[in-house]
């Protein structure tokens, strides 16, 4: 990030290359000559060394026999440009570069190599270190939606910037075209580009709200891509943006709806990890409130809860007042126009989490013959009275496992053989006749049995609850007249809930 | 062309944008023809003029911009349309000028012309995309083109412009590093804008270009702060992370004393003695009732930087993980010990975030967990490994979990260990079982369990499981070898199956070093190692002659042969370290009568005792690096890295951060009034109102900081405010004073205003006015002109002598006329000013006309004008002039050559903002006709080379009988030049200019004392190279012989700022004066920056040494006159 241009190469002047330096001087970057004057032993060789935090290129000099007063050599130091982030590619799940984005000079493709290195060494595309470091540049990368996307820096930067903000592209991309994917990616080239060019700025991040960028560049939409058709338009607005200029940088000015509402989901999700014996080892609730406000005007909205204090940690949206928040638990704010994240919380761990289904499995691998058997049996435990639904387990066979044949009482299970993935499709959970799934899995001839068991992945949903008990009580808008139709929806799902067997 | 628009049915539609080259060219970029051919399709589209085949082509190209296909040859009819009047297009040949000008330089600048057209417009949007992409055009040949831009959108009066222009700065620098002290100024001025816009991105560009010069922070240090929470989040991060830096160098160590009572040795941490008293008298001042302490003083933390805790603390619950991050590293590396614990939750909260966020997260809590355990042990649970984890994440929850393992949760820790060793991931496996040999050799209460358990995995069917083990044992076992004689005993068995490498040498080793516990097992093992010699790795035949010349030395009877042949088949390895130990080993071991003494050491030499290794965290002393940076996430210092300083010994002066106030409040009891009034919102209020809507709400709100209090503008408004408020005696004082300077200005101002004849015509009326007023005063022409410098001083004056001329005049004027209506007219105007006060300080940064309302002015001073001229004039100026009331006024056009428009300027003394360079000139605009007057603007403007004007906006209506200011800057150029222009109305034009007398050509300057005279010592030293010193020997005004009045002569003769006397001890009580006190005053003029230092030292009987010191020779000389004039009479 940060380039002192006088100290960024070190030149040293050695009589040989053991001794110490006995003349050093500091040059910038760039094409650069520099003359020396230095009186030299006849029969030594002097050593030029330009170092950059250790040595980038090196001139060795021999002058067996002569003496050199003064002299030039003409050399080119490296240079360090100083920005965030330098370039961006876009990488497919097999390892093609199918965008490319470059905020100052180009760098070659060819710096994904490394990172290619580095992907063919995991097994996992996630297990690919999100940072890398290369003889000349450093790479960032995250993985979203099978897809890579690569930046190249050159000097120091905090990490998680790069990382957030190339989370922010994608979800942007998400936002204006519905999915992150390849195909959607190149059939709106033009578009990720130009979004590209307008969320960063010489490598720093300008516009990533996505209020001021929907106003620049115009999402598109089957009407308009209709319109385009004919009229040979674009999704480029042709009116200029007025939202970052307005006094709210999320939230553009001018909104006008017919219908004026604003819904708010509040998404809970179950951490949890339970032991063989079905005991809780560990177990958390993480929330979210999702909003979709279509406000005509500047509303400004206060949300307040039954029981705020449920809430043990909580990140906002920049538009929530956080003073409000301290000094009397409600949500004070001004709404970005659409759909956004009013607030991420964490439920207090002094409270119990509910789990909602019990797990009983077993997965026995014998010795003998290459076989395995498999018997899971789930049942509701503590549900608030409501239906868990969309219940699914994922597990994660061991290599060995060559085939499942298995028999479920309700839903329908696969397995994938390239992944070892067995899914188990349930769906509803009628709490009069439990699921089950058994049967037996065929292990590889002649491997080792597998030593351990894999660990159950649970999905579900509960609708019209949240599990932590948290409760809306009331929303009030001031700012404006009409009255607003409200609503708010509940629903409990499972996070990272995992059973050890 | 036909083809082109059937391409175009065809391929029409934004969904199919990308897709026409590879559909239509199946050999694409294999046959260069059909390049060509394609490339001509494209360039007859844009050669058309129809917009809809410029814009289809256009998105083609980018399109194909965005594969990394090269369409460089395409530059030529692309720039073509740069001016195109289409948005679109436009738009879209912005984004491939910005690829390719740096290829096509000499085409590039073809397209240069129409971005400066485009840094014209009225339209801040195109004003701020042409200088975009303007500086992203890596060409050298346009930066001078490029700077002036930058200079001009830094003063542009759109907050987005001026962003724009703060994200230039770095492009241009990297473009030419020697334009950097230019930009240096560009950046101070930006660093000095209240808008929160501006403020993340020009932090930015400081970091970038000057991180060095952390003095540019100090005076912005507080605004920052205060604006931090409304900043837009990426900002944030650049701006915590800067003043994180700074903080490590303005403030003490917080954790101090702390470290004073763990490491009682490490006393230098307090420097000398004589630092400690210093800082003790410090401290005394600030906290008088804190308990004196026998050696240790306690430690206050500096009110900043409790600021900058307290105000970054909001922040970590920001929904963006790299703010949370910044906010984190900045209280792990800034906060008192006991306060860092608010970061953990924030920091565990991520860990639900992207694999990618955690990955880094928890790089940073493993270096944390480590200096500081318990913040991070209740969320203990929240590092259990789940077995969907990616791997990387996996190494680094273990690595946390190891850290926190203590007496108390190790075995909770042991058992989530156990099910991670079952793990089918084997990496994940070899590092549990690492982390179990580490939590053994750090609590000794579990090791005999965890060797136990290790020794389990002895069994394991893995082999790399095994291997790991292996390695871990034999660390363990070096801790207390005697009693594990049976694990080295199994072990010794492994060696049949165990194949890994690293593993067998731990073995050989193992048993080499104790083969006095397991003497029968010992030669065995180098028995069949013998036989596998030459199939074995290079690390495991070094162990094997370690072990052959163990067992020689203790038991050479069995192993006497069987070292021989090891040695002798090491002798003829392939591998010459091998070769090299051998023959050590034989000289070593086996005694000849070459051999040298050193065989007789031999035994000690290898069986001596060697002490059990460390097992360390990987991430142990990380955190000399900034955490949150790549350089701590690669362990490796990246380019560009700025180390994070230590903590000075003793803390710099932090008076550097109070904002510059008025001089003549900066001595005496004033001081402290006002200081405490300056610094409040910060320590009580500053969390106040400072939501991120209410004060995104009106950006005015948040940039003055009238809530918030960031402290520039305040400092000066709440001392004039207060000035204003106290002065309610001096009020008719000036109004005489204003009405005295404004005949003398008359007089001098009228000289440019018309030409030769006119001129004399206007000059005589001029005449018969002024003597009007002469009568009624009886007093002289000449006595009032000598007069003006003292009076206007007087007016802020305390002291009694000073007073008196003034009292006698106003009772002589009372007696003379006096209208019935003055003591009501009186209180309007306090009104009045106070409220332009706060107009002006808020009403920020763009100077635009404040249409004052003057209504219940109107009839009051319609009725002064019947009193007559010279009195309604009086009556009328200091209002609205001028925040403060010190500020003499001059007048640029009189009523009667205006016909009825009348003018005075006057230097109010405020920072210009939209240029530091420029010379703040406020006028106020009196329509005393009886029609309205429109558009009144600036025309014409004619200056000496070198000096610019900043025009004031157009006043588009001036109602009749109203009042209007507006502030307009000029850079004078540090000479006293007139700046000449044309006032023109909808109707005529004016002549008129505007003359600075030399003391408004600098601007006041903080310093210190011991840097005052540093500074001087350096002018004094640099005499050969132009600096100058003028002395001047004078007598002082009898009235002007205490401490108040010579500061207030001075200070109103320049705008200098006083150096406070008792050097940095601001806080500490006043010292009783000398009896000859010195007074210093420094400034710098406002072009050039070059300091003006002011020394007027008093001696017997009113005399006193004037003692200039300027680089500027010209203008030290004038200054002396001024400032001599001021003081004698």
């Amino acid at each position: 990030m940060i380039l002192q241009q006088q100290i960024s190469v070190e030149l040293n002047m050695r009589n040989s290359p053991s001794d110490p330096p006995c003349q050093s001087a500091l040059f910038k970057g760039g094409h650069q000559n520099i003359t020396f004057h230095q009186h030299v032993n006849p029969s030594q060789f002097i050593v030029w060394e330009l170092l950059q935090d250790g040595p980038i290129c090196r001139r060795l000099f021999s002058n067996s026999g002569n003496f050199w007063h003064t002299g030039t050599i003409s050399c080119n130091i490296p240079e360090l440009a100083a920005e965030m982030i330098h370039s961006l590619f876009l990488i497919n799940h097999s390892g093609d570069i199918f965008l490319e984005k470059h905020w100052k000079s180009v760098i070659s493709r060819s710096v994904c190599d490394y990172f290619f290195e580095a992907k063919e060494k995991a097994v996992d595309p996630e297990n690919v270190s999100p940072v890398l470091q290369t003889p000349h540049h450093y790479l960032i990368t995250i993985y979203r939606d099978k897809l890579f996307f690569l930046s190249v820096i050159q000097t120091e930067v905090p990490p998680l910037f790069v990382i957030e903000f190339l989370h922010r592209v994608a979800d942007t991309i998400q936002d204006y075209f519905g999915e992150c994917s390849e195909s959607v990616i190149m059939d709106n080239v033009v578009t990720v580009y130009e979004l590209l060019e307008e969320m960063l700025d010489n490598g720093f991040p300008l516009a990533t709200e996505s209020n001021v960028l929907k106003e620049m560049i115009r999402p598109p939409t089957i009407l308009r891509s209709v319109v385009n058709t004919l009229t040979g338009g674009s999704n480029v607005g042709d009116t200029l943006p007025t939202g970052q200029l307005s006094n709210i940088p999320w939230r553009r000015a001018g909104v006008k709806y017919t219908n004026n509402e604003a819904y708010f989901d509040v998404i809970e999700e179950i951490d949890a990890i339970l032991d063989k014996s079905g005991s809780t080892v560990f177990a958390e609730i993480q929330g979210v409130i999702e909003a979709c406000v279509r406000l005509t005007g500047m509303p400004d909205l206060t949300l307040s809860f039954m029981n705020p204090r449920l809430l043990d940690d909580v990140s906002f949206h920049p538009c929530v007042r956080f003073k409000r928040w301290e000094s009397e638990r409600v949500l004070s704010f001004i709404p970005p126009d659409g759909n956004f994240t009013l607030m991420n919380y964490h439920v207090s761990s002094q409270n119990l989490v509910a789990i909602p289904v019990y797990v009983k499995q077993s997965i026995t691998f014998f010795e003998m013959g290459p076989c395995g058997r498999l018997d899971i049996t789930i049942g509701p435990k503590q549900t608030m009275g409501k239906t868990v639904e969309a219940l699914m387990v994922t597990i994660h066979m061991p290599k060995a496992v060559l085939s499942a044949n298995l028999t479920p009482t309700q839903g329908n299970y696969t397995y994938d053989l390239a992944t070892k993935v067995l899914v188990w499709d349930i769906g509803k959970l009628n709490p009069q006749k439990l699921p089950n799934l058994r049967g037996s899995l065929s292990l590889q001839a002649g491997a080792p049995k597998p030593e351990d068991n894999p660990s159950l992945n649970i999905d579900l949903k509960i609708q019209q609850v949240a599990i932590s008990g948290l409760k809306v009580s009331r929303l009030d808008m001031y700012g404006e007249k009409y009255k607003p139709f409200k609503g708010v929806k509940y629903l409990t799902k499972a996070g990272k809930f995992q059973v050890r067997t | 062309m036909s083809a082109n628009s059937a391409f175009n049915d065809e391929k029409g539609g934004s969904s199919s944008v990308g897709e026409p080259e590879y559909g239509h060219d199946p050999a694409s970029g294999g046959i260069f023809s059909s390049d060509y051919k394609r490339h001509d399709d494209l360039k007859e589209m844009l050669d058309s003029n129809k917009d809809s085949l410029k814009l289809e082509a256009m998105k083609r190209i980018v399109a194909m911009i965005a594969r990394g296909k090269n369409t460089s040859d395409l530059f030529p009819a692309v720039v073509k349309n740069v001016a195109c009047k289409n948005i679109e297009v436009k738009k879209l040949v912005y984004v491939y000028l910005v690829r390719y000008a740096e290829e096509q330089q000499d085409l590039a600048l073809l397209s240069i012309s129409t971005f400066q057209r485009g840094l014209k417009d009225p339209n801040q949007l195109i004003r701020a995309s042409a200088l975009r992409v303007l500086s992203s055009i890596r060409v050298t040949i346009i930066v001078p083109i490029m700077m002036l831009a930058i200079k001009e959108a830094a003063s542009d009066m759109s907050p987005y412009v001026r962003k724009t222009a703060a994200h230039a700065i770095p492009k241009l620098y990297s473009l030419d590093p020697e334009q950097k002290d230019q930009l240096i100024e560009v950046i101070e001025k930006l660093l000095a804008d209240k808008t929160t816009l501006v403020a993340g991105s020009v932090v930015m560009a400081f970091e970038e270009v000057c991180p060095e010069r952390i003095d540019l922070i100090h005076k912005n240090y507080r605004k920052l702060c205060n604006l931090l929470i409304d900043v837009e989040e990426w900002g944030q991060v650049v701006i915590i992370n800067m003043l994180t830096r700074y903080a490590r160098t303005q403030f003490l160590n917080p954790n101090m004393n702390e470290s004073l009572l763990e490491e009682g040795s490490d006393k230098t941490f307090y420097g000398s003695d004589e630092d400690e008293d210093e800082e003790e008298e410090e401290e005394k001042d600030k906290k008088a009732e804190a308990p004196a302490m026998a050696k240790r003083k306690p430690y206050v933390m500096d009110p900043d930087h409790r600021l900058l805790l307290r105000n970054t603390k909001p922040l970590l619950q920001s929904r963006n993980a790299a703010v949370v991050m910044a906010v984190a590293q900045l209280y792990f590396h800034l906060a008192p010990k006991a306060e860092v614990g608010v970061i953990a939750k924030a920091l565990v909260r991520l860990l639900r975030s992207h694999s990618e966020v955690q990955y880094v997260v928890l790089q940073n809590v493993a270096t944390m967990s480590i200096k500081r355990r318990g913040m991070f042990e209740p969320y203990l649970k929240s590092f259990y490994i789940r077995s969907t984890d990616p791997t990387q994440i996996k190494v680094l929850k273990l690595e946390v979990l190891t850290n926190l393992a203590n007496e108390t949760n190790i075995s909770t820790i042991l058992r989530e260990f156990q099910t991670y060793i079952k793990s089918m991931d084997k990496d994940f496996v070899a590092a549990t079982i690492q982390a179990i040999g580490r939590c053994a050799t750090n609590i000794g209460e579990v090791r005999d369990t965890c060797l136990n358990g290790l020794v389990q995995l002895l069994s394991n069917r893995d082999e790399l499981v095994v291997a790991e083990s292996v390695v871990v044992i034999k660390k363990l076992l070096q801790m207390q070898p005697e009693k594990h004689s049976d694990i080295i005993k199994h072990m010794a068995k492994l060696t049949d199956n165990i194949q890994v490498p690293m593993a067998r040498a731990s073995i050989l080793w193992l048993i080499g070093e104790y083969c006095e516990h397991v003497p029968k097992i010992a030669p065995d093992v180098l028995r069949k190692m013998a036989k596998s010699f030459t199939n074995e790795e290079d690390i495991v035949k070094l162990q094997i002659i370690n072990l052959a010349a163990k067992l020689y030395l203790t038991n050479s009877k069995q192993t006497k042969l069987l070292t021989q042949y090891v040695l002798n088949l090491a002798k003829y390895d392939q591998n010459y370290d091998i070769r090299d130990r051998a023959r050590f080993i034989r000289q070593l071991i086996v005694p000849t009568e070459k051999s040298g003494a050193l065989s007789k050491y031999a035994k000690k030499l290898f069986l001596a005792l060697k002490p059990a290794p460390v097992l360390e965290s990987p991430f142990k002393d990380r955190d000399h690096f900034q955490l949150g940076s790549l350089s701590h996430l690669l362990n490796a210092k990246a380019g560009g890295y700025q180390e994070l300083p230590d903590w000075p010994e003793a803390a710099p002066d932090p008076s550097v951060r109070n904002v510059e106030v008025p001089e003549w409040t900066k001595c005496s009891s004033r001081e402290k009034r006002k200081e405490k009034k300056v610094e409040k919102p910060f320590y009580s209020d500053s969390e106040g109102e400072s939501g991120p809507t209410e004060s995104a709400d009106s950006e005015s709100d948040s940039a003055s900081g009238s809530e918030s209090g960031s402290g520039i503008e305040e400092s000066g408004s709440g001392s004039e405010s207060e000035e204003s408020e106290e002065g309610s005696e001096s009020e008719e004082e000036e109004e005489e004073e204003k009405e005295k300077d404004k005949k003398k200005k008359k007089k001098e101002l009228k000289k440019p205003v018309q030409e030769s004849e006119s001129e004399q015509s206007s000059e005589e009326e001029e005449r018969k006015h002024e003597r009007k007023s002469k009568q009624r005063k009886s007093e002289s022409e000449s006595e009032s002109d000598e007069e003006e410098d003292s009076e206007s001083e007087s007016s802020q004056t305390e002291s009694e002598d000073s007073e008196s001329e003034a009292e006698v005049k106003k009772k002589k004027k009372a007696a003379e006329s006096k209208p019935p209506s003055k003591p009501v007219k009186k209180d309007n105007k306090k009104e009045k000013k106070e409220m332009s006060l706060l107009d002006l300080d808020d009403f920020e940064p763009a100077p635009s006309p404040q249409a004052t309302p003057v209504n219940s002015f109107l009839s009051n001073s319609l009725a002064t004008d019947l009193e007559g001229l010279s009195l309604s004039d009086a009556v009328l100026s200091p209002a609205t002039i001028s925040p403060s009331s010190a500020l003499k006024s001059y007048e640029m056009l009189h009523r009667i050559t205006g016909e009825g428009l009348s003018v005075e300027y006057c230097f109010s003394r405020q920072p210009f903002s939209p240029d530091a360079n420029m010379v703040a000139v406020q006028m106020q605009f009196t329509n005393n006709a009886t029609s309205d007057t429109k558009n009144l603007h600036m025309e014409d403007v004619k200056l000496q080379s070198g000096m610019r004007v900043k025009e004031f906006p157009e006043i588009e209506l001036l109602p009749a009988g109203e009042m209007v200011t507006a502030v307009m800057g000029i850079d004078f150029c540090d000479s006293t030049q007139a700046a000449n222009f044309q006032l023109c109305t909808h109707t005529r034009k004016f002549f008129v200019s505007i003359q600075p007398p030399v003391g408004e050509l600098m601007r006041p300057v903080f310093l210190t004392e011991n840097e005052f005279k540093k500074e001087q010592e350096k002018l004094l030293l640099g005499q050969l190279m132009g600096m100058n010193e003028i002395t001047e020997k004078i007598t002082l005004d009898v009235k002007c012989r205490n401490e108040h009045s010579i500061v207030q002569r001075v200070i109103t003769a320049a705008n200098l700022s006083r150096v406070p006397c008792g050097s940095d001890k601001e806080c500490s009580p006043p010292v009783p004066p000398p009896d000859h006190p010195v007074h210093r005053f420094a400034g710098r003029t406002v072009t050039s920056s070059s300091l003006v230092l002011v020394t007027v030292a008093t001696k017997e009987e009113g005399a006193a040494k004037l003692t200039i010191n300027c680089e500027k020779m010209v203008i030290g000389t004038m200054l002396v006159k001024d400032i001599l004039l001021a003081l004698t009479q």
